[in-house]
């Protein structure tokens, strides 16, 4: 299954080509991950400061906002104080939404090994990454508590 | 907290913002994070308290991290068995170091950063001198083999497939302990410290030691972060614009500029970071 030639394809087209001629690499998988990850974050993040600036005109005024903004316990810092503000559409919480993604990202992409340490039957690799794994948890888990 | 100026909030994010492209961009093209540079400006430019220039700091970290090892994963420069095996050091480290954040006060965190920062310049000015000479073959290593380290890439200067070998696998872990500690701590990569972990304690190529912190240091940022986040130091009006910033200037310094070359324009950064580790050490002392 070649693409036409002299027919440019269209860009469903081409990823569905190249993932039919080049396997996907275990290398290749953790590069989308990353690079997905960060893009979806950064979209969160950028989307909500317009919107936050967009409903709170006030905010290129007065600098007594940023008083109030910037206090601690001001902000979202509670996995459900983001998920009601997102459900809520504010623009604070899609930026903490944001961040979080951003944040997770690297665990992701330590699960995602453990898969292919799996898939390879690697068992020492395996339990080394589930370790990682569980150290990430455990540091969620320590502020969690805190 | 964050008592800048009498800004307004739209001025304060355009401000923060456009330090924090500046950060990224110096930062890429030195070689440095852009933690290094962001904290300093954040915290005795900006005003903002050293913990939310922390919290910010660390996913900015995770950000300009996860962008870069996406391309280094893909070439197959990073050695993802080596960094997966060091990760076990560096999340327990980052884990201590953020745990600590909370008990250490300010003034220990300006004297810590101030230190870490005046190594980093002078591990910069090594580098500027030392030659690359081939080493000699590293002694073989049991550990390194039962695990099966060594690795191989393509090296695009010479056209060929260099293959290493890795030993001392225990020591890179001890040294990576440390690295994880102080990036829990201060919110920045220490690719200063992993960098020399892997290139002069493990015997990696210099090429894979980089390309392999990098990829690193998204995860152990990512273990301080969640407790920064618990923690409240995550503050989306600095940690938002901040993210964006350092990303956008990384990769502007990644794309369009190439690294640094010039040794004297690298010395007068070198001066600048240590005039500013100065002050930082000097708040921390003074409080």
């Amino acid at each position: 299954m070649s693409p036409e030639p002299g027919e440019p394809p269209s860009p469903q087209e081409t990823t569905a080509v190249t993932q039919e001629v080049v396997p996907l690499t275990p290398e290749l998988l953790i590069s989308q991950l990353l690079r997905g990850g960060v893009l979806l974050s950064m979209s969160l993040v950028t989307c909500g400061m317009v919107m936050t600036f967009f409903r709170h005109p006030d905010y290129f005024s007065s600098p007594d906002a940023l008083q109030r903004l910037t206090a601690p316990d001001a902000a979202p810092h509670q996995l459900t104080d983001v998920f009601e503000g997102v459900m809520a559409v504010r623009g604070q919480s899609f930026v903490m939404a944001g961040l979080l993604v951003m944040i997770t990202v690297p665990v992701l992409r330590v699960a995602l090994s453990l898969g292919i340490f799996r898939a390879q039957k690697d068992r020492t690799f395996a339990a080394i990454t589930t370790g990682v794994l569980a150290l990430l948890l455990l540091a969620f888990f320590l502020g969690g508590v805190e | 907290m964050a008592a800048v100026l009498d800004a307004t909030p739209f001025n304060f994010v355009a401000i923060v913002l456009c330090v924090s492209i500046g950060a990224g961009l110096l930062g890429s093209l030195l070689g440095l994070g852009g933690g290094l540079i962001l904290i300093p400006v954040l915290t005795l430019v900006l005003k903002v308290d050293i913990r939310y220039a922390v919290g910010a700091s660390i996913v900015s970290v995770i950000a300009t991290s996860s962008g870069a090892a996406a391309a280094y994963v893909r070439d197959g420069l990073a050695n993802l068995r080596v960094a997966m095996f060091l990760e076990l050091a560096t999340v327990a480290g980052a884990v201590s170091g953020a745990m600590l954040a909370g008990m250490v006060g300010g003034r220990a965190l300006y004297f810590l950063f101030g230190a870490v920062m005046a190594y980093s310049a002078l591990a910069m000015l090594r580098k500027l001198r030392e030659d690359r000479s081939p080493r000699a073959e590293p002694p073989p290593d049991a550990l390194a083999d039962r695990l099966g380290l060594h690795g191989s890439y393509y090296d695009v200067s010479t056209g060929g497939e260099v293959t290493y070998r890795v030993h001392r696998p225990l020591v890179g872990l001890g040294l990576m302990y440390i690295a994880g500690t102080v990036s829990g701590l201060l919110g920045i990569g220490s690719g200063a410290l992993k960098v020399p972990a892997m290139d002069l304690a493990m015997g990696l190529p210099i090429k894979v030691s980089t390309a392999t912190s990098n990829f690193m240091i998204g995860v152990t940022a990512a273990a301080s972060a969640g407790i920064y986040f618990a923690r409240g130091d995550i503050d989306p009006f600095i940690a938002g614009p901040v993210c964006v910033g350092v990303t956008l200037g990384a990769f502007m310094g990644s794309r369009f500029l190439t690294k640094l070359k010039s040794g004297s324009l690298r010395m007068l950064f070198v001066a600048v970071l240590l005039w500013v580790s100065y002050e930082m050490l000097s708040k921390g002392i003074r409080g």
